[in-house]
């Protein structure tokens, strides 16, 4: 494999558009690639791509391998898997770039034991080492306590990165760059398992993703209902806010699964998280260290959530927020 | 149909609600204080949960199976005493060291040795270097379906049907079996040992493997078998001073809280 070259992004996207770790991932490949006179592919794959393959060129790809196929769209993991073994096979890349997402996180494994080569997920940066031989990934290890640099002599270097961790390069429409279909040669046979329905659970409202302001609750809320009445009460002061929440609520069916933050569950970045009756596990904290500002409700004093949060008031949420929504709803009037 | 074979992997972890100030880098090794007590990683315990719930419902035989060196008894044998059947450690001081590429793959090899199974548990992710890889790199290796992230597995006419968690709600899915199955926490929390099953279980050995009996060659494990080279290990420097706000009741100090965030525009 010495005479691998390239840098491949599995990109993503939905309904027609690419979804935004596709472009943080094409910009952390640019920046690679440029710095090691690599080029960057990209491939998309899914029913149809429609206009992705030029937005990904606009945003850093010199190559886009398109493959269109119903079965990408239903089909599951295996179907996938199939298209970008072969892609693999046929352009060998010195570099694999994922995203920890629904598919990263299923294929990278998956491709790393076929390939048996080393996979790092969850990256948080990518950087070259100074012969430019390998990729240093830096990762949070132990719920982010830690953070470890690592690298393999293995190639393909396969790495998954967390979403809202890179920069997408600025969007130039005018860059120039092939495309390429791929024909989707898919062997059904090998496939055992079977999509027999796919459920999607509503959540109404702003996405957390695209939330200036989140009102997060942990177990400290206590039930179902104060979602719905106190949290939300908050949350609708502000025209892009959202709820969410730690993952014990979502465990216990409080708050849809949709709902929850952290390592496990959604990575939010807003300007304003109000972490309520949430300890401050790293593993939940992982989810929305991009916050800029973290404004605590805790009943304990020496709750963790308080080395980290920006304020912070001491005390049963049932007494404090109601008068802290109370009082920034007339402020906000003013 | 009855009596599966089910493995179960669970990996033994310092305890994760540990604080941060009782981790310590050390070169290129995270040093948990001594009074950290370990623990088995916890969504190994959802995985664990999962099969009791079938052997419950069905029947069958549940291993579980753990890789590492110096395991504590008392963590590995909560296995045997909430219902595991047999207990199988892949204890070696040649495992220390090992990454997730040499892990499965010594696992692989146990698993193959087992010969007979049905189902095979893991966590969605562990808890301390939480890659999420070991389960699905073994499904592939062994050449088995996986669907990971999964909350429920029910068997239904000899195959599995399981729940998915995705994005925005879950698939239902049917899988021939043998298949794997990673576990997410929604499947629920492990039940609690029953006295008399702690009691039983301190009464039995788990069956040691060591690498040699794998047929593993020691450059495929423990340190010589890493791909995943640590560079440099550090701790963040993040601690943010956080202001207060005090007041004579809870309710003022929401008022003031409200004041303050306004004074400094932030809303
Ligand atoms: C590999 C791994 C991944 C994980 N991923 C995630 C993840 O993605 N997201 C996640 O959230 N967790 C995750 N966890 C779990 C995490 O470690 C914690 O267990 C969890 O975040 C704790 O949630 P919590 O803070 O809501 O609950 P607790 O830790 O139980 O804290 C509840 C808090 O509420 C306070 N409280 C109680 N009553 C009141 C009241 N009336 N008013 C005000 N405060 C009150 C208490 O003082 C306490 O601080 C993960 C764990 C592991 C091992
Ligand atoms: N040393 C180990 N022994 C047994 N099972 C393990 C081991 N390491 C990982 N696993 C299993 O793989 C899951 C995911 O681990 P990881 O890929 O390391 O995040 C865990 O929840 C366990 O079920």
């Amino acid at each position: 494999m010495n005479n691998s070259k390239g840098i491949l992004v599995i990109g993503e996207l939905s309904e027609g558009k690419l979804v935004s770790i596709t472009k943080e991932m094409l910009g952390i490949a640019r920046k690679l690639a440029d710095e090691s006179q690599q080029d960057v592919s990209c491939l998309l794959a899914n029913e149809s791509v429609q206009q992705t393959p030029q937005e990904a060129i606009a945003f850093g790809a010199d190559k886009v391998y398109t493959a269109e196929d119903p079965a990408l769209k239903s089909g599951g993991i295996y179907v996938y898997l199939q298209i970008v073994e072969k892609l693999i096979a046929d352009i060998s890349p010195w570099a694999v770039i994922m995203g920890q997402t629904y598919l990263g996180t299923r294929l990278s494994p998956r491709l790393a034991a076929k390939l048996g080569v080393n996979l790092t997920t969850d990256c948080v940066d990518l950087k070259l080492d100074p012969d430019k031989k390998a990729i240093i990934a830096t990762r949070p290890i132990y719920g982010g306590n830690v953070f470890a640099e690592l690298s393999s002599d293995l190639i393909p270097h396969l790495v998954a990165v967390r979403s809202k961790a890179m920069s997408p390069i600025e969007q130039d429409s005018s860059r120039k760059g092939e495309v390429t279909s791929l024909k989707a040669e898919i062997d059904q046979s090998v496939i055992k398992t079977k999509i027999v329905k796919s459920v999607k659970e509503e959540v109404t409202g702003v996405k957390l993703e695209d939330a200036f302001v989140i009102v997060a609750g942990g177990r400290g809320i206590g039930g179902a209902e104060p979602f719905k009445t106190t949290l939300q009460d908050l949350a609708n002061l502000f025209p892009s806010a959202a709820t969410g929440a730690s993952r014990p609520p979502a465990d216990d069916g409080w708050v849809p699964e949709a709902k929850h933050i952290g390592l496990t569950g959604r990575i939010v970045a807003p300007d304003i998280y109000f972490a309520i009756g949430i300890s401050g596990a790293s593993q939940h904290m992982a989810g929305c260290t991009g916050s800029k500002t973290v404004v605590a409700i805790n009943k304990d004093p020496e709750a963790n959530i308080f080395k980290l949060a920006n304020y912070g008031v001491v005390g049963k949420y049932e007494e404090v927020l109601p008068a802290f929504t109370e009082k920034l709803k007339s402020l906000l009037a003013e | 149909m009855s009596g599966l074979n089910m493995i179960v992997c669970f990996k033994q972890v310092p305890d994760p609600e540990a604080p941060a100030s009782a981790l310590k880098v050390e070169g290129k090794e995270v040093i948990t204080s001594p009074d950290i007590k370990p623990v088995a990683d916890e969504y190994g315990e959802f995985a664990l949960e999962v099969a009791l719930k079938i052997k419950g419902s069905i029947g069958g035989k549940i291993t579980a199976l753990s890789l590492g060196n110096n395991l504590a008894r008392d963590v590995v044998k909560k296995s045997l005493a909430v219902g595991a059947d047999e207990l199988i450690l892949l204890e070696d001081e040649a495992f220390e060291g090992s990454d997730n590429h040499a892990t499965s793959h010594a696992l692989a090899a146990a698993i193959r040795k087992i010969g007979e199974y049905d189902l095979i548990f893991c966590g969605r992710q562990s808890s301390d270097w939480g890659v999420g890889q070991v389960g699905l790199s073994l499904a592939t290796q062994l050449g088995i379906p996986a669907v990971s992230v999964v909350r429920k597995v029910d068997i239904v006419e000899g195959k599995a049907r399981v729940e998915e968690v995705t994005p925005d709600g879950y698939n239902i899915i049917d899988v021939e079996l043998p298949a794997l199955f990673t576990i997410t926490s929604e499947a629920g929390a492990l039940r609690y040992a029953a006295l008399k099953g702690i009691m039983a279980a301190a009464r039995r050995q788990p069956t040691i493997w060591k690498a040699a009996d794998l047929g593993l060659d020691p450059s495929e494990i423990g340190t010589q078998g890493r791909v995943n080279k640590i560079n440099k290990l550090y701790q963040p420097s993040s601690e943010v001073k956080c202001e207060i706000v005090e007041a004579d009741t809870p309710a003022e100090a929401g008022a003031g809280l409200a004041e303050k965030l306004r004074e400094a525009r932030i809303l």
